[in-house]
């Protein structure tokens, strides 16, 4: 990587990309290996994201380091008016690495500008979350055995969805396919759009959920559609239904189809779909744990 | 001094030394203005006109600053409102160079983020913005990744 800071999944090559899910598998074979012994990490959640801080806090400690941090902001010096720059350059006197959420669009990067300590960024408002796309990376390549050539449904909130966004950039160098399916009014964004068209990403756009779809597909990834994403309620109220994965739906796909979620999901996929063993987004929270190891010793320029 | 004598003095306002910006878009004369800090100069004579009749463009705004000469970083700022502006510099009353402005890659301060979320627009911080289409005049936040159309640009 250009900057041993991750900020974006932007910033990563298609080497790099491939290093980190190499090292990735190695943690899932033995996630507990001892390569941080003696380090310090500072886990900074300047806004609360429980799912995200165990996962990055479970690898620091499997890898032997230690954590320190805060997951709420109301109760630290940033609250009292601290400048974002403050917090960091003090953080930065005591830890090795720093992860860190934040409810700004940039934190992470001006983080990473501001101190020499390698920043990870663990979302930053509606804008980055390069961890989450790794993991989607590795379930994708895990269960398909490879990442080539492959043809991925996206559904749901596609226009706010960052996942999406940032799961296009990082796929953009393996030759993907994909559909994208979404209401009108969260239809996937003309800037990614315009990424695909210049990068030569075959794309299709659907406005109805059909097993047609679903049946070319290698991957499903599901999103949330909020309720608070319409301007429309009325619009809302005639599409939540429709963009519900439901396993009768799944009577014709690929064998090896499987169904991502970045989760948390609210009705989107329905429970009878859980016990479908195409169904993945389970796993892939647990895959983040290995991906995040993986991230953490990139950044730390460790060889596993 | 006669009436007639006097109104021609204010119409020309020729300068012995300094700029003259010309072909500015008479809706973008004053941003142009903010851009190049004029605001900020003290000591220098400046004399700007607006709407007044141009063979390109129907109408135009220009701005003469005595005793000033921009170099290209500062000048090309203005390129991000009014590209097709015309800078005229002048020594002894004489027009000596005629630049045109151009747009540089990336532009640190001057321009305020969109976004009320992004990072800069809550710290004490300045702004950089890549320049993402020179021919629409698109810049994109290096910070939150938000892009900001030509017309959409608002100086700090
Ligand atoms: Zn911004």
């Amino acid at each position: 990587m250009k900057s041993k800071s991750l900020v974006s999944i932007e910033q990563c090559t298609k080497e790099d990309i491939l290093r980190i899910l190499d090292n990735a598998r190695k943690f899932e074979e033995n996630p507990n290996r001892k390569l941080l012994e003696g380090k310090v990490a500072a886990t900074l959640f300047f806004e609360p994201s429980t799912r995200t801080r165990l996962s990055f806090e479970t690898a620091v400690n499997r890898l032997g380091g230690r954590v320190i941090g805060f997951q709420d902001a109301s109760t630290t010096s940033s609250s009292k008016g601290e400048t974002l720059k403050d917090t960091i350059l003090m953080v930065s006197n005591y830890v090795d690495l720093i992860i860190m959420r934040h409810y700004l669009e940039g934190a992470a990067r001006y983080a990473s500008e501001v101190t020499n300590i390698p920043i990870i960024n663990a979302g930053d408002g509606a804008n980055q979350h390069p961890s989450q796309t790794m993991l989607d990376l590795y379930s994708i390549r895990k269960t398909q055995g490879k990442l080539e050539d492959l043809t991925i449904t996206m559904v749901g909130d596609l226009k706010y969805g960052r996942t999406v966004h940032s799961l296009i950039v990082g796929m953009s160098h393996f030759n993907p396919t994909f559909h994208f399916v979404a209401p009108d009014e969260l239809k996937m964004p003309d800037e990614q759009k315009n990424f695909c068209d210049q990068h030569g990403i075959k794309y299709y756009e659907h406005s109805d959920f059909t097993e047609d779809i679903i049946n070319q597909s290698d991957i499903l990834y599901m999103t949330r559609v909020q309720r608070e994403r319409f301007t429309d309620l009325e619009e809302y109220e005639r599409v939540k239904n429709v963009y519900i994965l439901k396993n009768s739906m799944l009577e014709g796909s690929r064998d090896n189809l499987r169904i991502l979620h970045p989760l948390p999901r609210v009705n989107e996929i329905a429970y009878d779909v859980d016990d479908n063993p195409k169904a993945y987004y389970i796993q892939q929270a647990r895959n983040g744990l290995f991906a995040r190891q993986a991230i953490i010793c990139e950044v730390l320029g460790i060889e596993i | 001094m006669s009436m007639i004598e006097n109104n021609k003095e204010l119409q020309v306002a020729a300068i012995e030394n300094g700029t003259v910006i010309d072909h500015i878009p008479p809706h973008q004369l004053f941003k142009v203005a903010a851009l190049l800090e004029l605001d900020k100069m003290k000591n220098n004579t400046i004399t700007i006109a607006n709407n007044l009749p141009s063979n390109k463009f129907g109408s135009k705004g220009m701005i003469k600053i005595s005793d000033k000469f921009f170099d290209d970083t500062e000048i090309n700022r203005i390129a991000l409102v009014a590209p097709n502006v015309i800078l005229n510099v002048i020594r002894n009353y004489e027009v000596v160079e005629k630049k045109q402005v151009s747009l540089p890659d990336e532009i640190v301060g001057l321009v305020k983020c969109n976004n009320p979320k992004c990072i800069t627009n809550n710290e004490p911080m300045q702004t950089r913005f890549e320049v993402v289409d020179r021919e629409a005049g698109t810049l994109k936040c290096h910070y939150c990744e938000r892009k900001v159309k030509k017309d959409d640009i608002v100086i700090e």
